[in-house]
């Protein structure tokens, strides 16, 4: 799709509002819209909505060698996608200039001010680092990408916990998230990066632009700053001359909104860790507002519920048995990994050759044999699912009898006296 | 299409209802033809929304369903995105020159094309005088699916009818269609309460675009995030937002 053209009028509207103090949205000079921010279930999810732009953030992590010129280093990673989802000026699978200038700026931004302590992301020096992987992704764009990307990806990075490692001489081991809880990464600061655009040549300048305001604008300057005052990249384009002044005043100001913004994903990270130890619902679909324009009321229709008794016997009486079924969940051995049994067969060649080894008057007692007996084992007896029906497989348990859970799977069972059943050989 | 009375009055019985994509009028075996009505079948016609399928009336849009007596049956949708439909006028905006024509966007699918003769007053030597980025104000003369879209500023008599290029000035917005269509119906509410603020100008696309000139820029500014704020607004929260702003609160 083709994005839509700014018409001529448009601009110098735009333009003459900028002269008069005015923008689009009734904003000031020096406001920025509503910041929102939310994170997901996971750890290490952050949504931002910065007006009506819209980015999410995603941290991952993953064990890798270190690069040789730094053993004991971990890795970070940072990705920017912009897809036609947010904007249809944006191209699926080509890199665009913006696309390539908002990740170089990122990575200024982010690993050029060593906001992450790489160093506690070693295991194994030489051998085994941590690598963190930021994948920032846009949802919908209404101008100024640059800081709300920055905003989700220092709070993502913030909230997001890594596996916890034990290394005991040789051995590394990595504990799952119930084993032990996740570890937070250690971060010194929190860059954040302020947009300011000029216009008529570096007369006018406006914080935050909105997507209009950025077609119509002369340039751009970027500044990543920390609440400590630290500056951590500068960058301007558009080629616009900007003067000692205009740059010490921007970077006042921003020193201003990105302590205010710093503020505001402490108080999200807060929000989200009380959330989380009281075990409420968290998440992005809990943080989205119900919003319903329409809801649909059906009158309750009435239901006659006086022989409803037989209707409803008579009814099971006429249907079909159904499948057997486990009454007790299943617990795999220690060691033995189930892939997904999935859906039962349904072409009906399999089932017949199944059915041909039972014998067909037996099926149906010596299911609700079994799930008798396996009533009346207590839920730590231990199931084996075999998959394999190429040989037989005996399985050797010191005292407990063995039930199968499926009788169309095959199984080796002992100890039932009634009757026996032999292991399907496949030709 | 014709129908009995039977149908008829179930339509009638659901107008104002909402109705969603699925929905059938039919005509059922077991209604029973009053022997007492006129047996003269009464034809229903089919608005936007609605569509014949053999003996039946289905919905294919989800809204709520209109009437206008004596026989139109419509459903009032919401959607954003445009059609493009012959006769209708929409604002565009003039892209690129292509020899003899102008290339329009009007926020379709493809690019339309407006010729230089389809001005009032145009001909081969007196070009109209109209650049690429400006706005103008056109009715579609072909719009289907198969062909490209073509536009002309001139109506079947060769007057112009208030179409041509304009925009000096002014501010171009986006709503979606129903406010659209809510703006150019006859006795509009919300016409009426902007009269109420203060004077100013409005030109209205079918194509969900409108553009908005007040005395001063704030003014502007006023009455378009005004319009597309009251897009989702019931009467009540629409006038009250129009009082305050009447009272200078905004």
């Amino acid at each position: 799709m083709k994005e839509t053209p700014l018409s001529a009028c448009e601009r110098d509207f735009i333009l003459k509002a900028i002269e008069e103090k005015k923008r689009l949205d009734g904003r000031q000079t020096y406001d920025y819209r509503k910041i929102k921010i939310s994170f997901g279930t996971d750890y290490g999810c952050c949504f931002v909505d910065l007006g009506q732009t819209r980015v999410m953030a995603q941290v991952s992590c993953e064990l890798v060698a270190p690069k040789e010129s730094r053993p004991n280093e971990g890795i970070m990673f940072f990705n920017i996608e912009l897809s036609p989802l947010a904007s249809p000026a944006f191209e699926q699978g080509r890199q665009s200039e913006l696309s390539v200038k908002l990740n170089r700026q990122l990575e200024r931004c982010l690993r050029n001010s060593k906001c992450i302590d790489t160093e506690s992301l070693c295991v194994v020096s030489g051998e085994k680092v941590w690598q963190i992987r930021v994948d920032v992704h846009m949802l919908n764009n209404d101008g100024n990408l640059m800081d709300a990307s920055s905003i989700a990806a220092i709070a993502a990075l913030c909230h997001f916990r890594r596996p916890d490692v034990a290394v005991q001489g040789e051995e590394v081991t990595v504990y799952s998230p119930e084993e032990r809880d996740p570890i937070p990464l250690s971060i010194y600061h929190m860059p954040i990066s302020v947009s300011f655009s000029f216009f008529q040549q570096g007369t006018y300048l406006l914080v935050d632009p909105c997507e209009r305001e950025e077609r119509v604008m002369d340039g751009l300057l970027m500044i990543a700053m920390n609440k400590h005052r630290e500056i951590c990249s500068i960058q301007s384009s558009g080629g616009i001359m900007l003067l000692k002044e205009q740059v010490m005043r921007c970077s006042k100001i921003a020193s201003v909104k990105v302590s205010e913004i710093t503020e505001l994903i402490s108080k999200a990270l807060m929000n989200d860790k009380t959330a989380r130890k009281a075990g409420g619902r968290c998440g992005f679909a809990e943080s989205m507002p119900q919003e319903r324009i329409t809801a649909l009321k059906v009158d309750e229709t009435p239901v006659e519920t006086a022989d409803v008794t037989e209707k409803a016997s008579g009814i099971i009486k006429e249907a079909e048995a159904p499948p057997p079924t486990a009454p007790s969940p299943v617990v795999p051995v220690p060691g033995v990994g189930q892939v997904g049994l999935g859906l039962q067969n349904t072409w009906g060649v399999e089932e017949e050759e199944e059915l041909e080894e039972f014998s067909s008057g037996d099926d149906v007692e010596e299911v609700t044999k079994m799930e008798e007996d396996e009533r009346k084992n207590t839920k730590d007896d231990v199931v084996e699912i075999l998959d394999s029906e190429e040989e037989e497989v005996v399985i050797l348990h010191p005292e407990k009898p063995q039930k199968a859970e499926n009788v169309k799977s095959s199984f080796h069972q002992k100890g039932a006296p009634s009757s026996k059943k032999k292991t399907k050989q496949k030709p | 299409m014709s129908t009995t009375g039977g149908m008829f009055a179930v339509l009638k019985e659901k107008v104002g209802q909402v109705l969603v994509p699925g929905d059938e009028f039919c005509f059922g075996a077991e209604e029973t033809i009053s022997l007492s009505e006129s047996a003269k079948p009464e034809r229903a016609v089919c608005g936007p929304g609605l569509r014949r399928s053999g003996d039946r009336l289905v919905v294919m849009k989800s809204g709520v369903l209109r009437h206008k007596p004596p026989l139109t049956f419509w459903i009032d949708s919401q959607q954003k995105r445009y059609v493009a439909t012959k006769g209708e006028t929409v604002i565009g905006i003039v892209t690129a020159r292509a020899g003899d024509t102008f290339r329009v966007d009007f926020g379709g699918s493809e690019l339309a094309s407006l010729s230089y003769l389809a001005f009032e007053g145009a001909t081969k030597r007196n070009r109209p005088n109209v650049q690429v980025g400006d706005l103008v104000f056109a009715q579609f003369l072909i719009a289907n699916k198969d062909m490209e879209p073509e536009l002309v500023c001139i109506d079947g008599s060769g007057r112009a009818n208030g179409m041509g290029a304009f925009g000096a000035g002014g501010l171009l917005i986006k709503v979606s269609l129903g406010l659209v269509r809510r703006l150019l119906a006859p006795n509009s509410d919300i016409r009426l309460d902007l009269e109420q603020l203060f004077p100013c100008e409005l030109v209205v696309g079918m194509n969900g675009r409108v553009w908005v000139r007040a005395s001063s820029v704030q003014q502007t500014l006023i009455v378009a995030n005004l319009l597309q704020s009251c897009d989702t607004m019931t009467t009540q929260q629409r006038q009250q937002l129009f009082r305050r702003v009447q009272q200078g609160a905004l």
